[in-house]
């Protein structure tokens, strides 16, 4: 048998989670490969941050198993899911980037939390970064209040990539992006993905992200991952909500080609 | 997984061949930097450095970079190294690590301390200056929108009025009526216990009955207000500026002055003078119980001797000031919440400013009283 820690990078095993009476996510299962892209697509307020946010342990679990990089994570926030933290880079959907700090402390907060090294190797490495996403290396003395909407996202991944996880969380990474910056983006996240062997999981609504960077797509619905595969397989797929997903007249308007 | 990093550096003739090996992780930065920098000596030192990456088993950026800034040498001692070997995998973390950190921005020299402080020293000079055309700026606002409201008396928004007046009066009744009872009992045990050596314990009460009414009552009222209200007012209104709640209202036509603070400074300017009333009565009956339990004054006596002791005159200093008092703490706190800009940092500063500084103007204020009312004999 195949030791299936190597070929996963993220197990999830009939997990629910709920908030008082309300079921959010029933037991659902899900598996992430390593060194892909996978994108989460489902319903506004369906239960993909949700989702998230219970792997990386923000939100309890009634039951069911997590496992990350083989590891399996425990029920609720606690020392052994931070010790996990370096694990995986997490680009929260507003940035979440801590506005007393510059955007060069920002990236280097991780680093020194977490590692014992020089302050110009620090620098070094943080200019590093920022240059990796795509950024100048002047704009590391700006406070995150000076900064658009796209020059957030790509500081947060920069901080999300500060300890080099093996894996990276985004939730709705082109949320708010002109589509041109969000297009770069996405090419961005490809390129890194590609040079730092990445698995990336990835909250998104984005049509365009899906097609382009996403090696397989799933599709949260009723609580349950319904379909997952690659984008050409989810098109074909008959279930009545991932049909009205895919082929609804928004994106029948925007991707003629995909009919 | 993680091998224990190497680093090889190896003479063959001109040339100094590197050979990194073991995993090259952020984790085992500490060792990797003591590594790097050992070599480092070496590196300036040769003609010629080759740098084979054939044994590193894990990599990194961060391993990268090290490796990178190694190969890169000092300008001077001439041209970059060779590098071999890098597994496939890792060729495009080498080439990508090879673009960064190429234009360093000059390093901002570290400005001279004196002028530092006299540049601040300026600034907060400007800044005071500016700190009154806001107070004035709010003053006149807020009196605009009095004068609408006269006019008009339907656009006054009761509703949040009688919700201000409360959350910041009938809520904070039981706090203000503890700590001056409190007040009032220690200054009548203070009295009682140091005018007992002169054998003046009777004028103890005088000495509680005006220095409550004119003075400690309203002042320590206004004090609790502007830490308990006021700093409310500053963190509402200054995270309804940062989430663009108040840009939201100018757009729809209504004035954010009209809208939040006119109530806010209303309900103030209503609320204090009542709190200071029962603030007052609290602290004579706190003086009035320490009387009876530690001065051996009864109810009756005490009463009497503050009937003598005090005039309507010394009631309507106190309760005269309070409203002026309100105002002030609600300009000021309404003023800095506007001042709050992105961060949760601001926020923060913000609310400390507008409490230290409305209590400052508080006792500021409260002097200037004292003279308005020594020279026309109040």
């Amino acid at each position: 048998m195949v030791d299936t820690s190597q070929t996963f990078a993220i197990r999830v095993r009939d997990l629910v989670v709920g908030f008082g009476r309300q079921i959010v996510l029933d037991h659902l299962s899900l598996d992430v490969r390593r060194g892909e892209i996978l994108g989460l697509v489902g319903a506004s307020g369906g239960g993909k941050s949700v989702l998230m946010r219970t792997i990386i342990g923000l939100i309890p679990r009634r039951s069911g198993e997590i496992e990350v990089m083989g590891e399996p994570i425990g029920a609720t926030h606690d020392r052994s899911t931070r010790s996990l933290a370096s694990q995986w880079g997490i680009l929260f959907q507003q940035g979440a980037l801590f506005s007393s700090l510059t955007v060069r402390q920002n990236i280097q907060f991780p680093l020194r939390e977490n590692l014992v090294l020089s302050q110009q190797l620090m620098d070094e490495i943080a200019t590093a970064k920022l240059e990796m996403v795509g950024l100048r290396p002047q704009d590391g003395d700006k406070y995150p209040a000076e900064l658009s909407g796209g020059m957030t996202k790509r500081v947060a991944l920069a901080r999300a990539l500060a300890l080099d996880p093996p894996i990276l969380f985004l939730d709705e990474p082109t949320s708010g992006l002109d589509p041109i910056a969000a297009g770069d983006f996405d090419a961005l996240i490809k390129t890194l993905q590609r040079t730092l062997g990445l698995t990336v999981f990835m909250v998104t609504h984005d049509l365009a992200s899906l097609t382009t960077v996403c090696d397989r797509v799933a599709a949260l619905a009723d609580g349950k991952i319904v379909a997952i595969g690659p984008m050409r397989e989810l098109l074909q797929s008959e279930h009545p909500w991932v049909r009205a997903y895919f082929h609804g007249k928004r994106s029948q308007m925007l991707q003629p080609q995909m009919r | 997984m993680n091998a224990e990093p190497l680093l090889a550096a190896m003479p063959s003739g001109d040339v100094l061949e590197l050979r990194p090996a073991g995993s090259w992780i952020a984790a085992n930065v500490s060792k990797l930097e003591a590594l790097s920098g050992s070599v480092k000596a070496d590196v300036d030192r040769s003609r010629a450095v080759k740098l084979d990456m054939s044994g590193v088993s894990e990599l990194d950026t961060l391993g990268a970079w090290l490796l990178e800034k190694l190969s890169r040498r000092s300008p001077s001692t001439g041209s970059p190294a060779e590098i071999v070997g890098v597994a496939d995998n890792y060729s495009g973390l080498m080439d990508e690590v090879r673009h960064v950190n190429r234009h360093n921005p000059a390093p901002v020299p570290a400005p001279n301390a004196a002028l530092l402080r006299l540049n601040d020293l300026g600034k907060a000079t400007v800044g005071a200056r500016e700190d009154i055309a806001i107070f004035l700026q709010m003053l006149g606002a807020l009196f605009m929108a009095l004068i609408g409201v006269v006019r008009r008396p339907r656009s006054l928004r009761l509703t949040s009025l009688v919700y201000q007046l409360y959350r910041i009066g009938w809520q904070a009744i039981p706090i203000i009526i503890l700590i001056t009872f409190l007040i009032g009992a220690i200054i009548a045990q203070q009295g009682f216990f140091h005018f007992r050596r002169f054998g003046a314990e009777s004028y103890t009460v005088d000495m509680v009955g005006i220095l409550v009414l004119r003075e400690l009552g309203v002042l320590i009222v206004a004090i609790m207000v502007a830490g308990r209200s006021g700093s409310a007012y500053t963190a509402e209104l200054g995270s309804m500026k940062m989430r663009e709640e108040i840009d939201a209202l100018s757009t729809m036509g209504l004035d954010p002055v009209d809208v939040l603070i006119l109530p806010r400074v209303m309900a103030l300017v209503i609320a204090l003078p009542i709190l200071a009333f029962i603030g007052s009565i609290a602290a004579l009956y706190g003086g009035g119980l320490v009387a009876q339990f530690y001065g051996d004054m009864g109810p009756a006596i005490y009463l009497a001797r503050l009937h003598e002791a005090i005039s309507v005159t010394h009631f309507k200093v106190g309760i005269l000031k309070a409203p002026f008092m309100a105002l002030v703490i609600g300009i000021v706190a309404c003023s800095e919440g506007l001042r709050v800009k992105g961060s949760a940092e601001s926020l923060g500063k913000q609310t400390t400013t507008s409490v230290v500084k409305s209590i400052f103007l508080v006792i500021v204020l409260d002097g200037l009283f004292a003279i308005f009312f020594a020279s026309i004999g109040m």
